[in-house]
């Protein structure tokens, strides 16, 4: 065969990569459950029939999916090979969401169907939703008590809900008596699988216009060169071992931090991650599966070289060591509902942490990084039936070395929006007192961290049942480069008008809540990035007029002095409270 | 206002599109057959009006001659664009001023923690005052209407000129609103005050306070707009009303227009897409894929039955809905512009970055020295290399070819041609993604749709593009450059009403939707009452916003009348469904959303058929044929004809390889095309399988 021109394979990476988002958009459009439709809390790619190895995802993608899909679709084919699992027909549509077989936790499930050229397997396209419940103590699956798996909920092996194009209604069946709000799943599954179809179609055009064999020639070679172009990125790192710690806040049951250690080896084109000396496997389910985590390294690397394609090749030069003996490498039957969610997190935030140091231009000080989950359950005595309210939150994000952190962004492993106020309360009992910018949360720096949220919810009627599953309610996003740490993430709960603060913080599960109490939430701000004293006094004065920091953090944080009428700086007293250097970082929330 | 007229076949009317570098005009002398005026003249940025009325000395027209004049301006979407905005102030519930600047959680990218996001009000110009209506619309605390004063004088006192009032659940419940409103009109110097739940009256804070937010901040600048236009043209005689062109499609008042400034901000892609409509749907094309190409950014819409589609959620960038109904027109952040580099793999790209309108291309001779997918259609011969002449500072076209084999060529063991057919190859891939992602992936047969291809450089790419998406025919208009103005020729008069249902099919109450309908439909006649310009007749058509009950998103179906019953609904939904997604859901209920109605005064159809002056035209094709130039396809020169366009004979048949060329705009036809003229002057090409 002719070798393959630059043209061609640039038109196939495009066109790969087009197959892929047109998956993620049929997906998105044709889902039920708000978590996929509106959050886009899934995935769709194209993977290697020969190891399932990720050959081409889509751009709209959840970022945490980045890399855990390839594992799944590794582990279908082994599974299949090894008899352990039914060997596959045209039609057919595996769904799986065992953690320990390449996942993230129970709630994302997985579909993965083969693509057949000639009577053989060409490729494997996956995806990946978040559905809304998937049994369990708790509606939605987060407990932040679980010690086993099997109180998160129902665990699916590999196995065919299609066959031959046909869906299993007796599996379909079980999993329906299995998990709560069981009428609107078909509608999930028919989008999931419409996903995977238009992604077939597609993908036979391209196959039909190209050939097969130039297609399969492109995937290996554009594997070789986005590792390529992932080694020239890392080359241009100076050599050294850089290292991070970030700590979640409690595993939910017991309460001590846990500790992620990191130390991030470059050496010539490569870099190796090393998580030793991290905590152990824990009670609760702060525990990571494998999978989560190399995907965790992959997302935050990706957050750090957008350019690079995402594939296989893109993560050769990135080498996790397996983190065996700690909770970044979790067992059966260890609870995982906390991984994908918040400890993801903690670890892209170790990656950041420590690459910051590496490449200051390229990298922020610790964004928010967490989920922000609040569910509350109850029930409405007005229209006579139960609910399950999730709000989910952003937060400030880090300094970097251009700009201050965007405020209210988005958890570092997703891309969904959160829900109107207006929606909420439409939908719910519960009326918000405020929801505002979070004053005086961004960390200081030259470059400030961006703001949190802080809001206030009020049950209007009926009993109900608050959990959060948050993180950095102990320690704030960090900063970097002498920057300062963003305000930690506060929970607080008033009952019969007494202030209850979560013994973990960020965690707790089932408070019982009655008609006035009320829940105030206040998320993390962005760690600062560089010297706060460094800060244009202009910027702090224009800070203090939005209302984003009083005049005393100014001085406090930043060292700037306010003339008395608090309308400019008061240049002189200001040099002289810099030169003098004594700032605190307290957050008086 | 000095009198009514209408605007009979036998008027003058001019359309007038101010852009970003033009401003065109397009002048239609109904009193002398449909003869047609032109003039190009550069954008007056500070004042656009300057432009408008030299555009209209430029014809050599009487002004006061002209009927109507009919005006597509950028000066909202300018003033968003690039923050100049009116000093604004907001009024909000109490524990909500940051509703605007918090957004939903969001960030630019997927990928990348970075980014940064301004809102339209600062917040120290964000107010609170106590009152809080529930989400059913009961009223939890009154309006405290002392505290509403006070907020009022302050931002009175801070300089504002134009007001927000944004209270939570306005739409269930405007009372709040109105009463604030009055208060405040008591106090505020102006006429600028906005209600939320005015220009959107549905739920989303953020949104909805967004879309008033902008209102409000660009109303001084478009009523300021208005009258130095108003004033100008008088000086020059024309004492009439004028018509100004709204983000849906349709024309209103100058006298109104201002009342809803929002509706103005995406009012020029609209007006191009109004204009592809009317010329389709006289040349037989009813459904249509339009596709603008600029120099930074290029502009795709869909019309099926002779319909432009409408959307109530555009983001007109990164945090930044308007939600009222537009024309929904997606915009794709590539154009001629944009610039060809290697990456560290080794492989081409394309954009994002552009060489925009300066420096511009390296052939705009403006000191432009990155190859671009403009230099790349220079460099294969499909752009006239005499163009290059025309610029300040010329550029050879073995330049221009040098760079392209030192930018891309060497890395990738191309020659300068080579590299340059590589680029435009790729351009056309990607730029087709974007546009099959915005069109036909919604469930659409593109084999059902021809391509209209539209501005400078849409028609030089547009049978490369229709051939990657699967249409079958290309239809260039007779004037592509000026397709904008002739949209504001051409537009009708047009309101739009949504209003939210949200229940399931099976328990709606049909008398109340028969109401509802027919309430937007008395609604919508009695605003194009009040306008001067008198339509035709009055068109009145309805669709359902619809998904089943536990979704989100929503599927837009059009409905035969107001008389709709449960059953049409659901059958209308279902067959749509199966569509686009091709999944059949039987035990799962329709939900209807919204009920949409537009109110369109039709007005009489205008000639298009001297866009292209007959005169012109030559008897044979000879006769037409500039030269003949060697132009680069799939990978070989051919020899190819190049013909003037404004003098092919109308019944020409003409079979690529060819080019067409004109003042404003280049048709490529590849090796297999076949072209033929209509009588508008259309250009309508077939496609060959090549």
């Amino acid at each position: 065969m002719a070798k393959l021109d630059t043209i061609t394979l640039s038109v196939l990476q495009a066109a790969l990569q087009q197959v892929c988002d047109e998956m993620d958009l049929t997906f998105s459009r044709a889902a039920f459950s708000p978590v996929i439709a509106e959050a886009n809390d899934r995935s769709d790619g194209i993977y290697s029939a020969l190891d399932g190895s990720l050959i081409a995802q889509g751009s709209q993608g959840l970022p945490v999916f980045v890399g855990v899909m390839q594992y799944s679709t590794k582990t279908v084919i082994e599974m299949i090979a090894d008899g352990r699992c039914l060997p596959p027909e045209p039609g057919d549509i595996y769904i799986v969401n065992d953690p320990y077989l390449g996942g993230t936790h129970l709630m994302d499930v997985r579909f993965a169907m083969p693509v057949y050229r000639g009577g053989k397997i060409f490729c494997w396209l996956s995806n990946t939703g978040h559905w809304p419940d998937i049994g369990g103590s708790v509606p939605g699956g987060f407990s932040a008590s679980a010690t086993a798996v099997e109180q998160e909920g129902l665990r699916l092996p590999p196995v065919k809900l299609f066959k031959k194009g046909v869906l299993d209604t007796e599996i379909y069946a079980i999993i329906c008596s299995n998990i709560r709000v069981a009428d609107q799943r078909i509608g999930d599954i028919r989008a999931q699988a419409a996903a995977l179809l238009i992604g077939q179609d597609r993908l036979n055009g391209i196959l039909d216009r190209y050939g097969d064999e130039t297609v399969v020639e492109a995937i290996a070679e554009l594997r070789r060169r986005a590792a390529e172009q992932m080694r020239a990125n890392i080359a241009a790192i100076p050599d050294g071992t850089y290292r991070s710690k970030a700590f979640v806040d409690s595993d939910g049951v017991v309460n001590e931090p846990l500790t992620i250690a990191l130390a991030v080896e470059k050496q010539g084109d490569t870099l190796t991650f090393d998580f030793a000396g991290s905590s152990k496997p824990c009670a609760g389910p702060m525990n990571s599966v494998l999978a989560t985590t190399l995907s965790s390294v992959y997302l935050a690397m990706r957050h750090i070289f957008p350019d690079v394609p995402i594939s296989a090749g893109a993560f050769e030069p990135l080498i996790v060591k397996r983190p065996e003996g700690t909770f970044l490498d979790a067992k059966y039957p260890r609870p995982v509902s906390g991984c994908a969610a918040e400890v993801s997190q903690r670890i892209a935030e170790a990656v950041f942490a420590a690459m910051v140091q590496a490449l200051p231009d390229k990298v922020t000080a610790a964004p928010a990084g967490s989920s922000g989950n609040f569910a509350l359950g109850g029930n409405d005595p007005v229209r006579g039936r139960d609910y399950v309210m999730y709000q989910i939150s952003g937060g400030g994000y880090g300094g970097n070395a251009g700009h201050d952190g965007l405020t209210n962004g988005c958890s570092t492993i997703g891309i969904s929006k959160s829900p109107p106020v207006e929606i909420m309360e439409q939908a719910f009992p519960v009326l918000y007192r405020h929801y505002a910018l979070r004053e005086g949360s961004g960390g200081a720096g030259k470059q400030r961290g961006g703001f949190g949220l802080a809001y206030e919810v009020e049950i209007l009627r009926g009993d109900a049942r608050a959990s959060f599953v948050m993180d950095h309610g102990r320690f704030g996003p960090q900063g970097a480069l002498g920057g300062k740490d963003g305000a930690p993430n506060t929970v607080t709960v008033f009952r019969g008008g007494e202030a209850h603060v979560p013994p973990h913080l960020s965690k707790e599960q089932d408070i019982a809540l009655k008609a006035g109490d009320r829940v105030r939430v206040g998320t993390p701000g962005g760690g600062g990035y560089g010297d706060p004293l460094q800060r244009e006094a202009d910027l702090v004065l224009r800070d203090v007029a939005l209302g984003y920091y009083t005049s005393k953090e100014a001085s406090d944080k930043f060292g700037v002095t306010l003339a008395a009428d608090g309308l400019t700086v008061d240049r002189v007293a200001t040099e002289k409270r810099r030169a003098g250097q004594n700032l605190s970082n307290s957050f008086t929330p | 206002m000095k009198e009514n007229f209408s605007a009979l076949p036998g008027n003058v009317v001019a359309g007038i599109d101010v852009g970003g570098t033009f401003t065109d005009l397009l002048l239609i002398d109904g009193k002398d057959g449909g003869r047609v005026h032109i003039a190009k003249t550069p954008t007056t940025v500070d004042n656009q009006a300057f432009g408008v009325v030299s555009a209209l000395g430029a014809t050599g027209f009487p002004i006061d001659g002209i009927d109507l004049i009919v005006h597509g301006t950028t000066t909202t979407t300018n003033a968003v664009l690039e923050r100049r905005l009116a000093k604004t102030g907001m009024i909000t519930t109490r524990g909500f001023r940051d509703v605007i600047e918090l957004g939903r959680r969001t960030r630019p990218q997927p990928y990348g923690m970075t980014g940064t996001f301004v809102p339209v009000i600062p917040r120290n110009l964000r107010l609170e005052v106590s009152e809080r209506v529930e989400a059913s619309g009961a009223v939890r605390v009154p309006l405290d209407e002392a505290e509403m004063r006070t907020a009022v004088s302050q931002l009175i006192e801070a300089g504002c000129e134009s007001l927000v009032i944004h209270f939570l659940h306005s739409y269930a419940n405007p009372g709040h609103e109105r009463r604030a409103a009055e208060i405040a009109a008591e106090l505020w110097p102006n006429g600028f005050i906005t209600t939320g739940h005015a220009l959107l009256s549905e739920a989303r804070e953020f949104e909805r306070g967004v879309t008033a937010s902008v209102n409000a901040s660009v109303q001084p600048i478009l009523e300021r707009y208005v009258e130095r236009l108003r004033k100008e043209l008088g000086t020059k005689g024309y004492a009439r009303d004028f018509l100004i062109m709204n983000g849906n499609g349709g024309m209103i008042s100058a006298r109104f227009v201002t009342r809803e400034s929002a509706k103005t901000v995406m009012s020029g892609p609209a007006s191009g897409v109004i204009a592809a409509a009317y010329t389709g749907k006289r040349a037989g094309f009813e459904n249509l894929v339009t596709y603008d190409m600029g120099g930074t950014s290029t502009d795709v819409a869909l019309i099926r039955n002779a319909e432009p589609a409408v959307s109530n959620e555009i983001e007109i960038e990164y945090a930044m809905p308007i939600h009222v109904p537009m024309v929904a027109v997606h915009t794709v952040g590539a154009g001629g512009g944009s610039i060809a580099r290697v990456d560290a793999a080794g492989l081409i790209q394309i954009g994002p970055e552009s060489a925009g309108a300066n420096p511009g291309p390296i052939c705009y001779g403006r000191g432009g020295s990155e190859p671009t997918i403009t230099d790349a259609n220079l460099v294969l011969g499909r752009l006239a290399p005499k163009k290059l002449l025309a610029v300040e500072n010329p550029v050879t076209v073995e330049r221009v070819t040098g760079i392209f084999e030192d930018r891309i060529g060497k890395a990738t063991a191309l020659s300068g041609v080579e590299a340059a057919g590589a680029v435009l190859r790729l351009g056309n891939m990607k730029m087709a993604g974007a546009i099959r992602m915005v069109s036909v992936s919604r469930g659409h047969d593109p084999r059902d749709f021809a391509l209209f291809a539209f501005g400078g450089a849409g028609p030089l790419h547009a049978t490369a593009l229709a051939r990657e998406l699967g249409l079958p025919k290309v239809l260039v208009p007779a004037r592509p450059g000026i397709t904008n103005a002739l949209g504001c020729v051409v537009a009708d008069l047009r309101h739009d009403f949504v209003n939210t249902v949200n229940q399931p099919v099976s328990g709606l109450d049909e008398s109340q939707l028969h109401g509802i309908l027919e309430r937007h439909r008395n609604e919508g006649e009695e605003l194009i009452g009040k306008e001067a310009v008198k339509p035709e007749t009055i068109r009145v058509t309805h669709s359902a916003d619809m998904q089943f009950v536990g979704q989100t998103h929503i599927i837009n179906v059009s409905l035969p009348s107001s008389s709709v019953t449960r059953e049409m609904l659901q059958l209308l939904f279902e067959k749509a469904y199966f569509a686009r997604f091709k999944v059949e859901l039987p035990e799962i209920r329709a939900n209807l959303v919204n009920l949409n109605t537009s109110v369109t005064g039709v007005r009489p159809a205008i000639d298009l058929s001297r866009l292209i002056d007959p005169a012109g035209r030559v008897k044979t094709l000879d006769e037409a044929r500039r030269e003949i130039r060697p132009v680069w396809y799939a990978g070989a020169w051919h020899d190819t004809p190049v013909y003037a366009r404004e003098k092919l004979p109308l019944d020409a048949v003409i079979e690529g390889p060819a080019i067409l060329e004109q003042m404003d705009a280049t048709t490529v036809l590849e090796p297999g095309d076949r072209a033929r003229s209509d009588a508008d002057g259309n250009i309508i090409i077939d496609i060959g399988e090549a």
